[in-house]
């Protein structure tokens, strides 16, 4: 590995310290880039439109996400689009989209 | 003072000590989007938001508005204003901080990172995500070129004047009169596009000119997308309007006698031809050499990242890739695309690990008349061994039949991802 001289990495250390409180964290990333798969019919962040036909994600409680996902898997929910996109994606993910979708403001 | 390349690296070793957090490196650092179509709108509107605004990003997209091609064959069979479709790029401006430039990029070097834009001017960039959408190879069919220009003979498949000038076209046409559209050989732009049109001109005719007819001329075996859904609805609601023929490839068209020319078939004479060429990955893509797959007609990629296979720190995206096994060339997609190659951007400028699983989807609704739809769907999830996208095993489909309900989701699908790649 390459090594880089002791002060600048300092600085740098000293500018991460700072000023910068927001900082893009890897987990967070990759969490909204598989929730960003849900944004073109619900919505950046799951915000969805005024008037949109097509359900809110944001702000939907963690079991309940996680329980129609899996009623859409299983078929248990009757759907048109919904009981094939919900097939796409594991269990895991699906824990994953719905703390995330929980956490956001409706 | 410490320049921003040794900073990134910095923050790349910063990481590598221990952090996953990075908060630093990207200050400042330049994102260029060439593009502004479902791809690059998004692509410029997503580095912003996942960057927390740290990322200074430009568009380069010549329009003042953007247009959507989804739905632009409803404005073609009357049921839709052009206007319904169009959204203003100064909501990516006010509500995210994207700078854009209403220039076309002439010119990209990729060793030097500037681009050349068409009022002459020069802009640099850190990274560079191209959305170049596609060529009309117009030349592929003889005699196209000269109809195209003169405007008597169509495409209609960018959305936009040429909508309106084929609407026209239609409006002007007499009764008993013959629409033919051709296909060319997939890939292509839009796969369900060239029937969901066919089924919006017999829509029209049915309701205002019933002797008129429309005829499919297709270089396919088959209908490319939805093929039983596209044919019940021919066979239910156009019988004897709508004619489809199969391994028709257009190689010849004659404004003047209006006929089409086949490779194997027999002429066709039509009232309205409306001549759909070869595709290929836009202009800028060609001319900077970064289509340098099938013949040089797309652009290859990495696919966990987009970044292209031959040129570091330009992300290319869109209709204008090689695509993955199933993966359409839909503004879906490409919005999808986009957000990978978002996040790659800002997890490069972080000293970040790339996301090792990205996940697409696709939707595309068709419309079969003014009000009933019928749609595809596929979740494609990245395989890291094989370097590629594969469809989620047992995910996606297709509708079993038209409905209304999915007339009222496919509104509200294409109002919420204009919304998601410009509000």
């Amino acid at each position: 590995m390459k090594h880089y001289p002791l002060p600048k990495l300092a600085f740098v250390w000293a500018l991460m310290m700072a000023g910068e409180s927001h900082a893009v964290e890897q987990h967070v990333l990759y969490t909204q880039s598989l929730a960003a798969t849900c944004a073109n019919c619900h919505g950046t962040a799951g915000k969805g439109i005024p008037d949109g036909s097509i359900p809110k994600l944001a702000g939907l409680k963690n079991d309940y996400f996680v329980e129609q996902m899996q009623a859409f898997k299983s078929g248990t929910r009757p759907a048109t689009i919904m009981h094939q996109l919900a097939k796409g994606y594991s269990d895991e993910q699906i824990r994953l989209l719905a703390s995330y979708f929980a956490s956001q403001q409706p | 003072m410490i320049n921003r390349r040794s900073f990134v690296q910095a923050g790349i070793s910063l990481a590598l000590l221990g952090g996953s957090v990075s908060a630093f490196a990207m200050r400042g650092a330049k994102v260029v989007v060439i593009g502004g179509g479902y791809g690059g709108a998004t692509a410029a509107k997503y580095i912003r938001w996942l960057s927390m605004n740290q990322l200074d990003v430009t568009l380069i997209e010549p329009n003042k508005e953007f247009i959507s091609c989804p739905l632009s064959n409803l404005v073609v069979g009357g049921s839709r204003k052009l206007s319904e479709i169009s959204r203003p790029y100064s909501t990516l401006e006010k509500n995210h901080g994207v700078r854009i430039i209403h220039e076309m990029a002439t010119q990209i070097d990729t060793t030097a990172r500037s681009i050349t834009l068409s009022n002459g001017s020069q802009i640099s960039y850190d990274k560079l995500v191209l959305s170049p959408g596609i060529d009309l190879n117009m030349a592929s069919i003889e005699g196209l070129p000269e109809a195209h220009t003169s405007g008597h003979i169509l495409q209609a498949w960018k959305a936009g004047a040429e909508t309106l000038a084929l609407r026209k076209q239609l409006e002007s046409m007499p009764d008993g009169g013959v629409y033919a559209i051709t296909i060319p050989e997939a890939p292509f732009r839009c796969p369900p596009g060239p029937y969901e049109r066919a089924c919006q001109v017999a829509w029209y005719f049915k309701n205002f000119k019933p002797k008129s007819k429309v005829l499919v001329l297709d270089a396919n075996q088959d209908v490319v997308s939805k093929p039983g859904l596209f044919k019940k609805a021919w066979e239910d609601h156009y019988k004897g309007i709508v004619e489809y023929r199969n391994q028709h490839k257009a190689i010849a068209v004659s404004a003047k006698e209006g006929l089409i020319k086949f490779d194997v078939q027999g002429d066709v004479k039509a009232d309205v031809i409306n001549a759909l060429p070869a595709m290929r990955a836009g202009k800028i893509a060609q001319q900077t050499g970064l289509a340098n797959l099938a013949n040089n007609r797309w652009c290859g990629v990495n696919y966990q990242s987009f970044e292209s296979s031959i040129a570091k720190d330009v992300f290319i995206i869109g209709d204008a890739i090689q695509v993955a096994q199933l993966m359409p060339k839909s503004g879906h997609m490409a919005n999808n695309h986009a957000k990978v190659a978002a996040a790659a951007v800002v997890a490069q400028l972080n000293g970040l690990e790339i996301n090792p699983s990205p996940v697409l989807t696709n939707t595309c609704y068709s419309f079969i008349d003014d009000k009933n739809v019928v749609h595809v769907a596929s979740v494609h999830e990245y395989i890291a061994n094989e370097r590629t996208y594969k469809v989620v095993q047992g995910s996606g489909g297709v509708s079993s039949a038209p409905t209304e309900l999915e007339g009222s989701y496919a509104n509200t699908w294409a109002r919420t991802i204009w919304s998601d790649m410009l509000e």
